[in-house]
């Protein structure tokens, strides 16, 4: 199946170069960034044109790259012997509120991720656009070429609040009516904000904010070892 | 003239239709629907949300409670995405014992379904002889990993442990006689292989007693023939995989075409149906169960002949066995490093998909070189096929919505996640 890829790869590559780029992982997959501008129209491409037929879509998801490349821990401690508590540098995940200044990010910040399959062909694709605008994210939609992608973009808009201008029907799917906010957002508590239990005083269910004391257990760490040196350039935004 | 207006009608959350807590709202002109809405997301857990607060191994349980009928394939799914993403492969006996639990676990799945399906249109006898055999199926998780229902047995490099050489046994009690034990012991004296090899004498006939019961039945053809129809390019379209696919005319398995585990190693074929309907679905189904039996009975066969190891020997990822942690030091730290912080998968992306009995079940994982996954999405068959409820069920009668939702095969853990 690689012989096929690589020509897929250079066909594209021949094809899409002013408006996408491809690029072989080690693991045997294509990826092709498309710039959102051009996302209609590569997908479009990718659909229709004779060599490609990936008329089936297999998955759509959104990507927050807030906190890519952030460890909680650094490795540099040793020198001065363990220490316990971890110091912070990246948003917390369990705080309430977001800390402002640590949430500034130069980058792009929310992608769309599309995963293609050509039954014709028997080839897998990867399709990724950043968003323009980290505070409003609008990447149009692509309903009109696979239908299945309905739900899809719903859960994209209701867990990262990604819009997608000509969606049918863009409604929160996954979280209860009247939920605020977009959870899987990196900045958003992994406990949540709320918790709802039952007042026998006011006999009604009520919303306070949550209770639970936020702990890690086990911190993020990034280690850079002899193997994993290699493949870390790529992939980082 | 009154006006006449279509009325909306309430279909779940609680409905023993509903296959768990699908909450649908009917737009109905008279008893004939005119649009279906689902509500999903009352099972939403963040399963993904949490996989990305977790060190990799501490979330194979969580694959085992998405598609809670078919455990193994969930496990499956995850543990492939790491492995590619980390670049090694489990030894060849822990993809056979891979291959076999995956179709023990697509038999499982399709008694469930089977039983369900014939349940929800009024066949209620096909509900007690499917958990007739799954009863012993469900042995083969209890003996190989401890749990009846969430496994969480294949590991990044393998599998937890090779199989066991005896089986389960009932014991005598006041409610079982001596002579009721033996007999239920019967085909439990040898190991799991030799259990499991009995069973597969045993399944084809059974199956041969479902369909008995069901293909020429009159009043299952009356619910099933004609109903959801979908066409090959919808199919397609609405991003059908599995026997939802397969059903509509498109042999496309990804068992036969992109193969992992051992399925490139063993026999079957796939079942294709050509009318796109429920009833074409079903006998997909039926057929499925057959190959899975023949696939076991392959795999059954081999692993008899083949010992050797089930889990790559590589203590960067895999902890080192009891008997060196109690002598020597540093596995000890080894496997605390291990349990506690986890290993680091190098940075990059990756997707792998395995043909679940549902259809297309996909991790697509993301690493920024950390120990835990920077994002995680699972790709749940069960959720494209739900969006495509509304066209299925357009045009047709309230009643033929139960038998859709059986077709598709829903289940909630991996729809919602």
């Amino acid at each position: 199946m690689t012989a096929t890829l690589e020509s897929l790869y250079t066909y594209l590559s021949e094809k899409l170069h002013d408006k996408a780029t491809s690029t072989l992982t080690p693991q045997g997959e294509l990826t092709v960034e498309v710039q959102v501008r051009n996302w209609l129209d590569v997908c479009n491409f990718m659909r229709h044109d004779e060599m490609t037929k990936f008329t089936l879509l297999i998955d759509l998801c959104g990507v927050d790259y807030l906190t890519y490349g952030h460890s909680e821990w650094s490795e540099n401690a040793s020198s001065t012997g363990f220490s316990r508590a971890v110091e912070r540098s990246d948003p917390d995940p369990f705080a309430f509120e977001p800390e402002p200044a640590t949430l500034e990010m130069t980058g792009k910040r929310f992608a769309v991720v599309i995963h293609l399959l050509s039954v014709e062909h028997n080839q897998r694709i990867r399709l990724r656009t950043f968003a323009e605008d980290n505070d409003f994210p609008v990447v149009p939609s692509v309903f009109g070429i696979w239908n299945s992608v309905n739900w899809y973009e719903r859960e994209a808009f209701d867990l990262f609040g990604i819009m997608f201008p000509g969606h049918p029907d863009l409604r929160r799917i996954l979280t209860d009516y009247g939920f605020v906010g977009h959870p899987f957002r990196k900045d958003f508590p992994l406990i949540g904000q709320v918790e709802m239990r039952y007042d026998p005083l006011q006999k009604r269910v009520i919303y306070e904010p949550v209770s639970i004391e936020p702990r890690v257990l086990v911190p993020r760490v990034i280690r850079n070892d002899k193997d994993n040196a290699s493949t870390s350039q790529q992939g980082a935004q | 003239m009154p006006e006449i207006r279509n009325f909306t009608l309430n279909f779940g959350p609680a409905h023993p239709a509903a296959h768990g807590v699908l909450r649908l709202v009917l737009e109905m002109d008279g008893e004939v629907i005119v649009r279906a809405d689902p509500h999903i997301g009352l099972l939403h857990r963040g399963t993904e949300k949490l996989a990305e607060s977790k060190p990799y191994n501490q979330s194979i349980g969580y694959m085992d409670r998405l598609d809670y009928v078919s455990m193994m394939c969930n496990e499956h799914g995850y543990v492939l995405a790491i492995e590619r993403l980390m670049g090694i492969q489990a030894p060849l006996r822990a993809q056979y014992i891979r291959t076999l639990f995956d179709e023990i676990t697509r038999i499982l799945n399709h008694l469930l379904w089977i039983g369900a399906h014939g349940l929800d249109v009024g066949a209620m006898t096909m509900f007690i002889y499917a958990f007739r055999e799954r009863e012993d199926l469900m042995d083969a998780y209890e003996a190989v990993s401890g749990a009846r229902l969430h496994a969480t047995y294949y590991r990044p490099g393998g599998v937890y442990r090779d199989l066991p050489n005896e089986m389960p046994k009932y014991k005598e009690s006041r409610l079982r006689s001596a002579a009721e034990v033996k007999r239920l012991n019967a085909n439990r004296e040898g190991s799991l292989l030799d259990f499991l090899e009995d069973f597969t004498n045993r399944f084809p006939k059974m199956v041969d007693e479902y369909e008995t019961l069901l293909t020429e039945n009159r009043i299952w053809k009356q619910r099933l023939v004609g109903i959801g129809v979908v066409t090959p390019e919808r199919a397609l379209q609405m991003g059908f995989t599995g026997a939802m696919l397969r059903g509509s005319g498109i042999e496309w398995d990804i068992r036969k075409k992109q193969p992992y585990a051992a399925y490139d190693k063993v026999e079957f074929d796939i079942p294709v149906g050509t009318n796109g309907d429920s009833y074409d679905r079903y006998l997909v189904r039926m057929n499925e169960m057959r190959q899975s039996n023949r696939i076991m009975r392959q795999c059954i066969d081999w692993l008899k002949k083949n010992p050797g190891p089930v889990m790559l020997e590589d203590s960067k990822f895999t902890p080192p066995k009891r008997v060196d942690m109690k002598q020597d030091m540093e596995a000890l730290i080894n496997h605390f490093k291990l349990m506690t912080e986890g290993y680091v998968l190098p940075a990059g992306e990756v997707y792998a998909a395995v043909e679940h009995p549902k259809g297309e079940f996909g991790c697509y994982l993301m690493s920024d070189g950390a120990n835990k996954p920077y994002r995680l999405k699972i790709r749940a068959p069960g959720f494209a096929h739900l969006s495509g409820m509304n066209e299925m069920a357009k045009g047709h009668m309230l009643a033929d919505v139960v038998a859709l939702i059986g077709t598709q095969d829903i289940v909630f853990g991996e729809v919602d996640r």
